[in-house]
């Protein structure tokens, strides 16, 4: 899972987790959050705009696949007795075709989430021209 | 004690000897603090994985859905589906803002969040809180599977138990415990897909008979017309959004090396748990063909344990029912565990590491200390109290994170202006209703109506008046968000790949 480039290997270990590397050569827009300018906020404010519309586009595609699942049946309950493959509708959906689509939905979202992270450096560590 | 105990003993005797010998591996490479709290934050995330798995697929996930889904029918298929959907929620929510948070335990994110005494204790008091009444059901489970498998009285599971739990904790700490905790991940599995492989291949030379009075049996949604659905959805939100705020999933995170890592840990979490739990409703179809029996003489939180025996005669039968065994206890070894290490972790650094009487305990021997007591209280309230029955324990532990530690998780990473106020009170409001409700449905055996549907389901009510109490009481106290907050929030969201001034 580890792609070669993004984890230098064998990192020395406290180190990376105890805070970003000594060695600082800010660019203008690290500065500029760092010393939390308007320029900084703005930045800032987009990433998090980003990655919580990401979010809760994940959480609204699940409510209204999954979500929806008890008032269909509520509302319809003759779906209950449909049958596919010889097993019922509300079976198949909730013991088997569930988990791969959390699964999807989750892949889905870290590719994004890593996108948008990839973004923001780069252009944060772009020098100014 | 008849032959029958036989292959539970072996079983049991197995996962024992294999778990202590595990944790002592471990041993060899813990030695600082940090290792014993968080495995001093190296573990890959695929090891990772398999050792949350591990810890979270407890007692209900191995017996408990299997028994309700025979009970009750298609509509206990939430609870599985909420148990995973829950990290979906914690992946895009949650993951790796905790994880760059850099706090050890959820008392240290508040704290450092908010920068207030006050909401770190009432932190603490939760997790203590949560984790007990999580931990008695895996006691009380432990009991009920060795008078099962081996006719023991019940006070010894709780004991066998407690006692391997402790040695391990309190010899090797977090970094031990992971490698017993993917062990049984995997173990778990096995014990499960086995058995399930052999009894579907019984059942399709028994030319497949098709379980019995099919019709509501099949309906994914609670009886009652409107309290059902009221009751479903309230399911859905305490296990979807309550996983984020247990105290053994989230001290799983810090152990991660970096936020990236820990998305990509949820990741195939999603997946070791989606594998695991196509299986117990197998057993509550079978168990429905087979053993129907078990459902009508109450005893169908064994059903996972006996359909081995009832369906494969001879060694086979035994060989299966001894790996379903191992399984169970497996379940309730790494729960209790995990569960174990949270709350010690946060006794060790609110209550036996301060100091008292003049004196101070170190690092680990405040942990072990901590350990002590985070095992053995809800152990002896577990053989003092009756049973509440696995599931529903468990689901209230659910509902009480989804109504406390949701909303401050939520509020913390993504609102700015969140206040220590607001996050007190939202806590006292979530925890206090959530104990209410548990106090409610502990005093009613035979729930029936709107009101023991709202009492017993309480997260649909609780969850969204915490969150509204957070956010009121926040915008009431504009003043006191705290200094560091912009400065926090650009810690929880930029990558570590960014060189930027982290606070």
């Amino acid at each position: 899972m580890t792609e070669p480039g993004q984890h230098p290997a064998e990192p020395p270990e406290r180190v990376r987790v105890t805070g970003p590397p000594s060695r600082r050569a800010a660019t203008a827009r690290t500065s500029d959050i760092d010393a939390g300018t308007r320029l900084g906020g703005v930045y800032m404010r987009s990433l998090l705009r980003e990655q919580l519309r990401l979010a809760l586009g994940v959480l609204a595609v699940m409510a209204l696949t999954i979500g929806l699942l008890p008032l269909a049946f509520y509302l319809a309950p003759e779906l209950s007795e449909v049958r596919l493959l010889g097993v019922p509708l509300g079976w198949l959906l909730l013991g088997v075709v569930v988990y791969p689509a959390l699964v999807a939905l989750g892949w889905g979202y870290v590719r994004r989430a890593e996108r948008n992270e990839r973004d923001f450096a780069e252009i944060v560590s772009e020098q100014d021209a | 004690m008849s032959l029958d105990a036989a292959p539970g003993i072996v079983a049991i005797t197995l996962v024992t000897v294999a778990t202590l010998v595990i944790g002592t591996w471990g041993l060899r490479f813990s030695r600082t603090t940090s290792d014993f709290f968080v495995a001093s934050r190296t573990v890959h995330p695929r090891l990772n994985a398999s050792a949350i798995g591990g810890e979270y697929l407890s007692a209900a996930s191995f017996l408990g859905v299997a028994g309700l889904v025979l009970l009750n029918g298609a509509d206990m298929l939430w609870y599985p589906v909420g148990w995973t959907a829950g990290y979906l929620v914690l992946l895009v929510l949650v993951a790796a803002p905790l994880r760059r948070s850099g706090a050890y335990t959820l008392p240290d994110f508040a704290e450092a969040r908010l920068g207030s005494r006050g909401v770190r204790s009432a932190c603490s008091v939760l997790v203590v809180a949560i984790g007990w009444l999580y931990l008695l059901p895996q006691f009380q489970g432990a009991g009920l599977t060795l008078r099962s498998a081996v006719g023991a009285p019940t006070w010894v599971g709780p004991v066998i138990v407690g006692v391997v739990v402790l040695a391990n904790v309190t010899s090797g700490g977090m970094r031990s415990i992971t490698f017993v905790q993917a062990f049984q991940y995997w173990l778990k599995l096995t014990a499960l897909l086995v058995p399930a492989a052999v009894l579907l291949v019984v059942w399709a030379g028994d030319s497949s008979p098709r379980p019995s009075g099919a019709g509501d049996w099949s309906v994914p949604l609670a009886s009652g017309g409107g309290s059902g659905l009221y009751v479903t959805y309230s399911l859905i939100i305490a296990t979807f959004l309550g996983t984020m705020g247990l105290p053994h999933v989230v001290v799983r995170f810090y152990t991660n090396p970096d936020g990236r890592a820990a998305r990509r840990t949820t990741l195939v979490v999603l997946v070791l748990l989606g594998l695991f739990y196509l299986l117990p409703p197998v057993y509550g179809a079978l168990g429905r063909v087979y053993a129907p029996e078990l459902a009508a003489t109450g005893r169908s939180d064994a059903l996972v344990l006996e359909l081995p025996r009832i369906m494969v005669d001879g060694l086979l039968g035994e060989v299966l029912t001894g790996m379903v065994t191992a399984g169970a206890f497996a379940a309730f070894l790494s729960t209790s565990s995990g569960l174990s290490i949270a709350v010690a972790g946060v006794l060790s650094q609110d209550v036996t590491g301060r100091a008292w009487w003049g004196r101070r305990l170190g690092g680990v021997s405040a942990f072990r200390v901590a350990a002590v007591v985070a095992v053995t209280v809800p152990c002896i309230v577990a053989l003092l109290v009756p049973n509440l029955g696995v599931a529903r324990a468990v689901g209230l532990a659910f509902a009480m994170a989804a109504a406390t530690f949701c909303p401050l998780l939520l509020l913390g990473i993504w609102w700015r202006r969140l206040t220590s106020y607001g996050a007190v009170a939202g806590l006292a409001i979530g925890g206090l209703s959530s104990a209410v409700a548990i106090a409610w449905t502990v005093r009613t055996p035979a729930p029936s109506g709107w009101v023991d549907a709202l009492m017993g389901q309480p997260a649909a009510w609780t969850v969204p008046l915490a969150l509204l109490t957070m956010v009121v009481v926040s915008l009431g106290t504009r003043a006191r968000v705290p200094d560091h907050a912009d400065r926090f929030l650009v810690r929880l969201h930029t990558p570590e790949t960014v060189d930027l001034d982290r606070g």
